[in-house]
């Protein structure tokens, strides 16, 4: 009985660690998002986590942006921006991973070592090359340059993720499938791809974040303010804000960090069953 | 008959994994060799590319002080950043797996800082936090600790910008939990009897069985913190005196503020070796500890 015991005791005390550690972790998002309520003179001093006195129009006031170009604009080139990518990234890595995981053909091995280990390469010794292709082909200051490569497959990980997901599949469905008269396209997709829903929504849901999160390529790609995704325009209002209206910096972030949060909350169950299903196994 | 499908069938997976193979062939391979070549010569944006030998990277080793500064601060923030993140996912992750009730919750807590990666957001609220008149430092002087120059003091800054890592420890915590599920319960049973205590557990069963996880985790979190950017830019821009100067921001500067392509793509090729440098230490350390139950074959 006393073993009993002491393991309730130890339960409890790794429960109560776990929880500060959660506290702790969550703070600064709480912090931020409270203090998008403050007056800049409460955003500077005290400890008090809620507002003394709160101000209630800092996100009517940090929508308008510039005067002219308000976050309605930035928020919609975030989105013309982020839903081709990853549409396009989904559906052209399900399709590559379909040739891969169900298909012989030569240098199978090879080509998918070779897919492999492209995850590795770093994008900062393809930046300057690609960015000179793209000028020439005249797409600075366009999306094409996150659109394009994504209908071409360039995300490995994507690729790697869902022929791991494949391969869980039986055969027996593409076989019976075969014996009815379906085509190798119509297998995957009326019957594959709807089986591979979890492993989708998941590359689905990490393309549209890192997407939406891509600072450096927005930063050298696009340049006219009016095309600025919200990255570019949370990092201007860092140097144009007049020193009086920092909640408003905090408010268009916190706005920035909703569609993310929301994208990851509806879709957790998909979310989890994608990457442990599909796992990084052995 | 039987042949001639074959033959199809053949061509048939060619033609799905079509995509990836231009793809590669344009935006990766293309990219990847004329950087190479870049490097060689002294391409801008005002003129075309004349071959110019090695004379980018000598530039860069013996005339250019920020390379040296960048790569110093880079490989700092590498092996203090790196360490720091797996070691904590990995913790939580061997807490979390014991069948603790609430595991999803906690799972869903710890990893929505990761759901942020490097976004601007983040990086504003980590001004806000640890600036010199920050909350941070405010509620340290109420505990009667003596504030800290986050960001101001040049030996801090960079350790500042690491706990931004760190804090994304989320996304290797999920990776190791997937891993920790699939160690056969027997293995732990069986140590029980034989008396083992749990840290002896921990470093003779659990971790052997999951450093196919442990390896790929750690490799792709330093291929990421070499090229760590978003962070350094917008947080301290480099700042204090260049402490904070990555590798990442060098690059940046060269070509995007000088469009100095030719020595850019130089500079990119010396992180890309030093990259495949560690990688390929790494794999040999890894082939010589790695277990794989399945023998690891495709």
């Amino acid at each position: 009985m006393r073993h009993g015991d002491s393991g309730r005791t130890k339960t409890i005390i790794t429960h109560i660690s776990m929880i500060l550690l959660g506290l702790l972790m969550l703070y600064p998002l709480i912090w931020m998002f409270f203090s998008s309520f403050k007056s800049n003179k409460e955003i500077f001093s005290g400890v008090n986590l809620f507002p003394i006195e709160p101000i209630w129009d800092t996100y009517k006031n940090g929508w308008k942006g510039t005067g002219q170009i308000t976050y309605g604009t930035f928020f919609l080139n975030t989105f013309k921006l982020v839903l081709p990518t990853t549409l396009f990234t989904v559906f052209s890595s399900a399709i590559v991973a379909y040739g891969f995981a169900r298909f012989k053909f030569r240098f199978k091995k090879q080509l998918f070592m070779l897919m492999i280990s492209t995850l590795m390469l770093p994008n900062a010794v393809l930046v300057v090359p690609r960015f000179m292709l793209f000028s020439k082909f005249g797409w600075t200051n366009t999306y094409l340059p996150f659109i394009v490569p994504a209908i071409f497959a360039c995300y490995p990980f994507f690729i790697y993720m869902i022929v791991q997901f494949f391969r869980g599949l039986p055969r027996d469905f593409d076989e019976a499938a075969t014996i009815d008269g379906c085509n190798s396209f119509q297998i995957f997709w009326r019957i594959l791809l709807p089986l591979c829903k979890p492993a989708l929504f998941s590359a689905a849901i990490f393309q549209f974040i890192w997407t939406w999160n891509d600072f450096f390529n927005s930063l050298i790609y696009i340049n006219s303010v009016k095309k600025f995704p919200i990255v570019l325009a949370l990092r201007m209002s860092l140097d144009t804000t007049s020193a009086s209206n920092w909640n408003q910096v905090l408010a268009m972030s916190i706005l920035s960090l909703l569609p993310g949060t929301i994208l990851f909350f509806s879709a957790q169950k998909y979310f989890v069953e994608g990457i442990t299903g599909s796992g990084v196994k052995g | 008959m039987k042949s001639k499908s074959k033959v199809n069938k053949n061509n048939v997976g060619f033609l799905y994994i079509m995509p990836w193979i231009l793809g590669f062939l344009v935006f990766q391979l293309y990219p990847l060799l004329s950087s190479l070549f870049y490097s060689f010569t002294d391409y801008s944006i005002t003129n075309k590319p004349e071959f110019v030998g090695l004379s980018n990277y000598i530039t860069m080793f013996t005339e250019d002080n920020l390379f040296y500064q960048s790569l110093w601060n880079t490989l700092k923030y590498v092996f203090m950043s790196v360490p720091m993140k797996i070691v904590t996912a990995l913790i939580v992750a061997v807490i979390l797996n014991k069948k603790l009730k609430g595991i999803n919750m906690y799972r869903t807590i710890y990893y929505i800082p990761s759901i942020f990666g490097g976004s601007v957001a983040i990086s504003i609220l980590w001004r806000f936090l640890f600036m010199d008149s920050g909350i941070v430092n405010r509620v340290l002087s109420i505990l009667h600790i003596p504030s800290v120059q986050w960001l101001s003091n040049p030996k801090i800054a960079l350790f500042t910008l690491s706990l931004l890592s760190v804090w994304q420890f989320g996304s290797s915590m999920v990776l190791f939990l997937a891993a920790l599920k699939q160690v056969p319960g027997e293995l732990y049973e069986a140590s029980h009897i034989d008396g083992a205590g749990s840290i002896q557990r921990f470093f003779c069963i659990t971790l052997p069985m999951i450093t196919p996880v442990l390896f790929f985790n750690i490799l792709m979190q330093l291929v990421n913190a070499f090229q760590d950017f978003t962070g350094a830019f917008v947080i301290t821009n480099g700042g204090p005196l260049n402490s904070t100067y990555l590798f990442a921001l060098k690059l940046y500067d060269e070509s995007f503020s000088y469009y100095k392509m030719g020595y850019a793509s130089a500079l990119s090729w010396v992180l890309f070796i030093l990259i495949i440098g560690f990688t390929a230490i790494f794999f040999r350390f890894s082939d010589a500890v790695t277990y794989y139950e399945d023998g690891g074959d495709f």
